[in-house]
C-alpha cells in the first residue's frame, strides 16, 4: 500500500482524524470503506482514519494506532491475572477485568476432578488470584483459562499491581525493553498480566514501593517519549544505584 | 403569560448580543470523572452537560446482549437543578425520545460489532439547561466514548439551528428556543461528513433549510476545533504536570 503520510510518529489523534492518503487509487472497496480493528485504522474514499484516540505508529509503510485508553480484550493465548469471583459445580468464575467473565474449568486444576469427591473451595476461593492462559475464546463464547504451564497457577506471595490494560504494552516496552529495566534494576520478578495486573516478588519492602511507583510513572506518562530513560533514572535515584550492578 | 421579547435587534444582533452566525462561549474538559471510563463536561455557553461513559462490559440483564455486537445504552437525563422550575427526576417522554436519537446517532459512529455479547453505558446528564441540551449531551456523549478508548468512526458534534423572528440563527439558547419559529438540531460527523442526528420542530421552507444545514456545518467545525484540542489538552496537562 502507498501512502502518503500526514501526521508525525508518536503523534496524539482522535476518531476521525485523517492519518494518510493512499497514493495509488486502489480498487474501491464495498462503498469506499475498508476497517482493519487490530490497527485501530479505517480506510474510507482513499483516505486513512484513526478510529481511536492514540499514539501513530509508523512502521515499514504502515500506520497503526496505539491506544491510549481502553478495557481489555481478550485474545486466545494471552497471559492475564484473575481474581475467583464465583465458585460453581466443575468450574470457576474468574474477573479478568474484560467485558466477559472467564471460565476457570476444574478438570484443568484438578487431576482426574470428580465433582463429588473435590471441593473446589479448597482449591481456589472467592478471592485468589490466578495466573492463567487463554485457553479457548471466539466471539460467541466466554473466554476459557487454564493453569497448565509453567509459572501458572494460584498466586500465593508477592504483590499485584493495578493498571490500565491500555498501559501494558509501554510497561513492557518495546521488545521488553522496559520490563527488562523494571527487572534487572529492582531484581524484583515481575509477571506482567496482558489484562493489566502485574505480579511483582520484590526482595523488600523499599524495592517494591520503588517498583510500584516506577509503574505508576509509566502508567500516567505513556504517551511520551523518552521514558525508559527517565523510569531508569528514577529508579537509580530511589533505590541509589546499587542494586543491579 | 409573559410577553413576548424582542429575539432580533434592531442592528442585528440576538438576545444575547450575538451575530445569527455566533456561537456562544464552548468551553468542553475531558476526563472529569475518575470512576468511568471515559467522561466529559460541556458548555455552550449556559448550557451545560456532563457525559459519562461505562465499558465495553458485560451487558446486563443477560437477555438485552446481542450475539454480534454491543448494546449501546444511553440515557439523556435532566437534572432537577437544571431548569429554573424544579424539574421532577423521573424521566419524562421527552427525554426517553431524546435517549432514543442520541443512541441511534451514536450507533451510526462507534464500531460496536467489535464487542460482541457486550453493553456500552453512556450517561448524559444535563446539569444546567439553556438551550440546546440535546445537542450539547450528544457532543458530550461522543467525547466521553473517545475518552473511553471504545473505536468510532469519527467524532459528533451536535449544533442546533434555530429561526426567530424570520432569521435564521445558530446555537440557540432557551428564549430564542421558546419564542422562535423554528429549531434544527443538528448531529454531525465533521470528518466524514455525515449527518447522524436531524430533527425539525416548527416550520422552514426549502430553502432556508439548505441556508440552515449550511450553517450547522459551518458551527460544527468551529465547535469540533474546540472538542479536538480538548482531547488533546488532557494529555498536554498531563505533560505540564510533569515539567513543573
Amino acid at each position: 500500500m502507498d501512502l502518503k503520510i500526514l501526521v508525525a510518529d508518536r503523534q496524539i489523534v482522535r476518531p476521525g482524524d485523517c492519518l494518510a492518503l493512499l497514493e495509488k487509487e486502489e480498487a474501491p472497496p464495498e462503498g469506499g470503506f475498508k476497517y482493519f480493528p487490530d490497527r485501530h485504522v479505517y480506510i474510507l474514499n482513499n483516505k486513512v482514519y484513526s478510529d481511536i484516540v492514540g499514539l501513530v505508529s509508523v512502521e515499514g509503510g504502515t500506520i497503526t494506532v496505539i491506544p491510549l485508553e481502553g478495557v481489555y480484550f481478550p485474545r486466545k493465548d494471552d497471559i492475564v491475572i484473575g481474581v475467583i469471583s464465583d465458585v460453581g459445580v466443575s468450574q470457576w468464575i474468574v474477573d479478568i477485568k474484560a467485558p466477559y467473565k472467564a471460565i476457570l474449568p476444574a478438570s484443568d486444576v484438578i487431576e482426574g476432578f470428580n465433582p463429588a469427591v473435590h471441593n473446589l473451595r479448597s482449591y481456589l476461593d472467592i478471592g485468589d488470584y490466578v495466573l492463567a492462559k487463554i485457553a479457548i475464546f471466539d466471539r460467541l463464547r466466554d473466554p476459557v483459562l487454564t493453569t497448565r504451564g509453567k509459572g501458572l497457577g494460584k498466586i500465593l506471595e508477592g504483590f499485584v499491581i493495578d493498571i490500565k490494560p491500555s498501559k501494558v504494552a509501554r510497561v513492557i516496552g518495546k521488545r521488553g525493553s522496559m520490563l527488562n529495566v523494571l527487572t534487572t534494576m529492582t531484581r524484583c520478578e515481575i509477571v506482567v498480566g496482558l489484562n493489566g495486573l502485574i505480579w511483582a516478588k520484590c526482595p523488600d519492602e523499599q524495592t517494591l514501593n520503588a517498583l510500584v511507583r516506577a509503574v505508576k510513572l509509566i502508567e500516567a506518562k505513556a504517551h511520551m517519549k523518552g521514558l525508559t530513560e527517565e523510569v531508569k533514572l528514577y529508579l537509580e535515584t530511589v533505590l541509589g544505584g546499587k542494586r543491579g550492578q | 403569560m409573559v410577553s413576548k421579547p424582542v429575539l432580533i435587534r434592531e442592528d442585528g444582533r440576538r438576545v444575547d448580543g450575538r451575530l445569527p452566525e455566533e456561537l456562544r462561549p464552548i468551553r468542553i474538559t475531558i476526563g472529569v470523572l475518575k470512576n468511568a471510563n471515559g467522561s466529559a463536561l460541556v458548555e455552550y455557553g449556559g448550557t451545560k452537560v456532563i457525559a459519562a461513559v461505562y465499558g465495553p462490559r458485560e451487558a446486563l440483564p443477560r437477555h438485552i446482549s446481542i450475539a454480534d455486537r454491543a448494546v449501546l445504552r444511553v440515557r439523556y437525563h435532566m437534572a432537577p437543578f437544571s431548569t429554573e422550575e424544579r424539574k421532577s427526576p423521573a424521566p419524562t417522554r421527552r427525554e426517553i425520545e431524546l435517549s432514543k436519537v442520541i443512541r441511534e446517532a451514536l450507533e451510526a459512529v462507534v464500531f460496536t460489532q467489535l464487542f460482541p455479547r457486550t453493553g456500552i453505558d453512556v450517561f448524559i446528564e444535563v446539569l444546567q439547561a439553556d438551550g440546546g441540551t440535546r445537542t450539547a449531551g450528544l457532543t458530550a456523549a461522543s467525547l466521553a466514548l473517545a475518552d473511553a478508548g471504545i473505536p468510532m468512526k469519527d467524532l459528533v458534534v451536535g449544533v442546533a439551528v434555530g429561526k426567530v423572528d424570520g432569521v435564521l440563527v445558530v446555537d440557540i439558547n432557551e428564549l430564542e428556543d421558546q419564542y422562535g419559529e423554528a429549531d434544527l438540531p443538528v448531529g454531525i460527523a465533521p470528518n466524514i461528513g455525515e449527518i447522524v442526528l436531524f430533527q425539525l420542530n416548527g416550520v422552514l421552507t426549502r430553502d432556508e433549510l439548505k441556508k440552515a444545514l449550511d450553517m450547522a456545518f459551518n458551527a460544527s467545525e468551529q465547535i469540533y476545533k474546540v472538542a479536538k484540542e480538548s482531547l488533546h489538552r488532557k494529555y498536554m496537562k498531563l505533560i505540564e504536570e510533569v515539567k513543573a
